[in-house]
């Protein structure tokens, strides 16, 4: 039996590859072909990172690779989070433009306007330190509202701070450290024992 | 006005139905023939009754008045439901007792869209029958309900829902830890497992135990599950069952083994259940026990699943 993996694109898209290849799994055609999303041979399916839980739990993947980041805001997700794969390392932060806006609307307003694509990591860090937070829920670029006002602050995940730098933003707060993870789905995990923990093992040791 | 139903819960139109009936009546008639009489309880039941059973009411969620102001919540499950009818209308029959039911539970919506708030349940519940005996018939009569279904690749896991916690007291892990293993544990986080062991002398047992599953050979760590075992081979079951000595249940009332039913066509569980032998004792009958309850719509789509891969 053949497990499905499911693989994100994007930033983790390379390292993934590159672990998939040491499991010796073909990846050629995944390299070499952006427009096709499923590769039946190789048992991979590739799609955005913030998919990979919703295809795991499912069971239309047996495992899948995925950023921390994307499980914390899916932790309601009923997936096995099997290791901490140690590539594609981020922080998630909160950050905010010169001066201390976070705090000055604390003081003076009660609460802080936080723009984020991660409401819940948002709301939780918040909640969690005690503070008024009114979550803003963007798609695009996260740095773009504090700079026109639309929020004090924001939550974002950054890996080396260049994005935020430039737009004028600097780090406040480190809320966590997101790596890569290795998921598998609930029932994938007895029925495929044995083939997902030889993939462990061998991820393990390599 | 809007003609909507909430979420979660749906209308069942001929089709359907009638398969629904086909699973349901298949799975009744392998109960039946067991033994197990069907019984039925109210929907509503005082608040009150189900805490004494587990301490969040397993999961009711939907709570009203009555006249008197008293507390009715809708039942999320029926097993604490049997408990009492077993206290009160059955104070003095000689154990064992057999019973089955096919009825709704409700439960609140909690991870989002495409949960059931109203579902369906077929199950069995078996009282004054101690573990391993009773849990052999139980999963042995839930694997021949499915094949009544026409599923052939359907299988059950078994873990101990309390060898982790006796582990960690054996090992005298510190209390301090105790919580966030075990919340590591049923949030399934075995990498978060790992970090928070990470500085004790028996970590590398304590990562290693919830990831081993399979056949007997992984039973030297739980004794407990070794008969049932010796007995699920005597029925003939043995090769239908995983051992999983991860397995985690969340209802707070089980004692003892805990198992839960799978099918690989799906990548969810058809259901679950265990050994509960403190429960009947809240009620004022001290039995043991032990039940489990299969979700029929889930239970379905496994076998339209099923159909479409054949």
């Amino acid at each position: 039996v053949k497990l499905t993996i499911a693989v994100p694109r994007g930033a983790l898209f390379g390292g993934t590859l590159d672990l998939l290849d040491t499991l010796g799994i073909d990846t050629a055609e995944v390299r070499s072909n952006d427009r096709k999303l499923l590769f039946a041979d190789a048992g991979i399916v590739t799609m955005r990172p913030s998919d990979v839980p919703t295809y795991v739990e499912h069971g239309s993947a047996d495992i899948g690779i995925t950023g921390k980041d994307v499980l914390l805001e899916q932790s309601q997700r009923n997936v096995y989070e099997l290791l901490d794969l140690r590539y594609g390392r981020c922080r998630m932060v909160v950050a905010a433009g010169a001066g201390d806006p976070i705090g000055s609307a604390l003081r003076r307003l009660g609460r802080v306007r936080i723009a984020t694509k991660y409401p819940r990591v948002a709301a939780r860090h918040f909640a969690d330190t005690g503070r008024q937070a009114e979550i803003v829920e963007v798609k695009g670029s996260v740095e773009l509202a504090p700079l026109t006002g639309l929020v004090d602050g924001i939550v974002d995940l950054t890996a080396t701070g260049r994005t935020l730098e430039e737009n004028g933003l600097r780090v406040v707060e480190e809320i966590g450290e997101c790596t890569a993870r290795l998921i598998a789905n609930p029932v994938a995990h007895k029925l495929k024992a044995e083939q997902i923990d030889r993939v462990v093992e061998r991820i393990r040791s390599g | 006005v809007s003609n909507s139903i909430p979420p979660g819960t749906r209308d069942v139109l001929p089709e359907e139905m009638r398969e629904l009936r086909a699973i349901s009546s298949g799975i009744r008639a392998t109960f039946e023939d067991a033994g197990y009489g069907e019984v039925h309880t109210p929907a509503l039941e005082y608040e009150e009754v189900l805490r004494r059973g587990e301490e969040r009411a397993a999961g009711a969620r939907y709570r009203t008045f009555d006249e008197q102001g008293d507390v009715l919540a809708l039942r999320s499950d029926m097993t604490i439901p049997i408990a009492r009818v077993v206290a009160t209308r059955y104070a003095d029959v000689e154990p064992p007792l057999r019973f089955c039911y096919f009825a709704h539970a409700w439960r609140a919506i909690e991870r989002g869209v495409g949960e059931p708030r109203e579902f369906l349940q077929g199950g069995l519940e078996l009282i004054g029958a101690e573990g391993p005996e009773g849990d052999a018939e139980i999963v042995s009569l839930t694997i021949e309900a499915l094949d009544a279904v026409g599923l052939r690749r359907h299988r059950i896991g078994i873990g101990d829902g309390s060898l982790y916690r006796t582990l960690l007291h054996e090992l005298e892990v510190p209390e301090d830890r105790h919580m966030p293993l075990l919340e590591c544990l049923s949030r399934r986080d075995l990498v978060g497992l790992e970090r928070v062991v990470s500085d004790l002398p028996v970590r590398e047992l304590l990562v290693e135990l919830p990831s081993l599953r399979g056949g007997p050979e992984v039973l030297q760590r739980a004794e407990g599950l070794r008969a049932l075992h010796e007995l699920l081979e005597e029925r003939g079951v043995a090769d239908r069952v995983i051992f999983d000595l991860g397995l985690v249940r969340e209802l707070g009332y089980y004692t003892g083994a805990v198992f839960e039913v799978y099918d690989p066509a799906v990548g969810f569980a058809l259901g679950g259940g265990g050994r509960y032998d403190e429960l009947l004792g809240r009620f004022g009958r001290e039995l043991p026990a032990c039940g489990i309850a299969l979700d029929l719509q889930r239970v379905h789509q496994a076998v339209a699943a099923e159909e479409a891969l054949a």
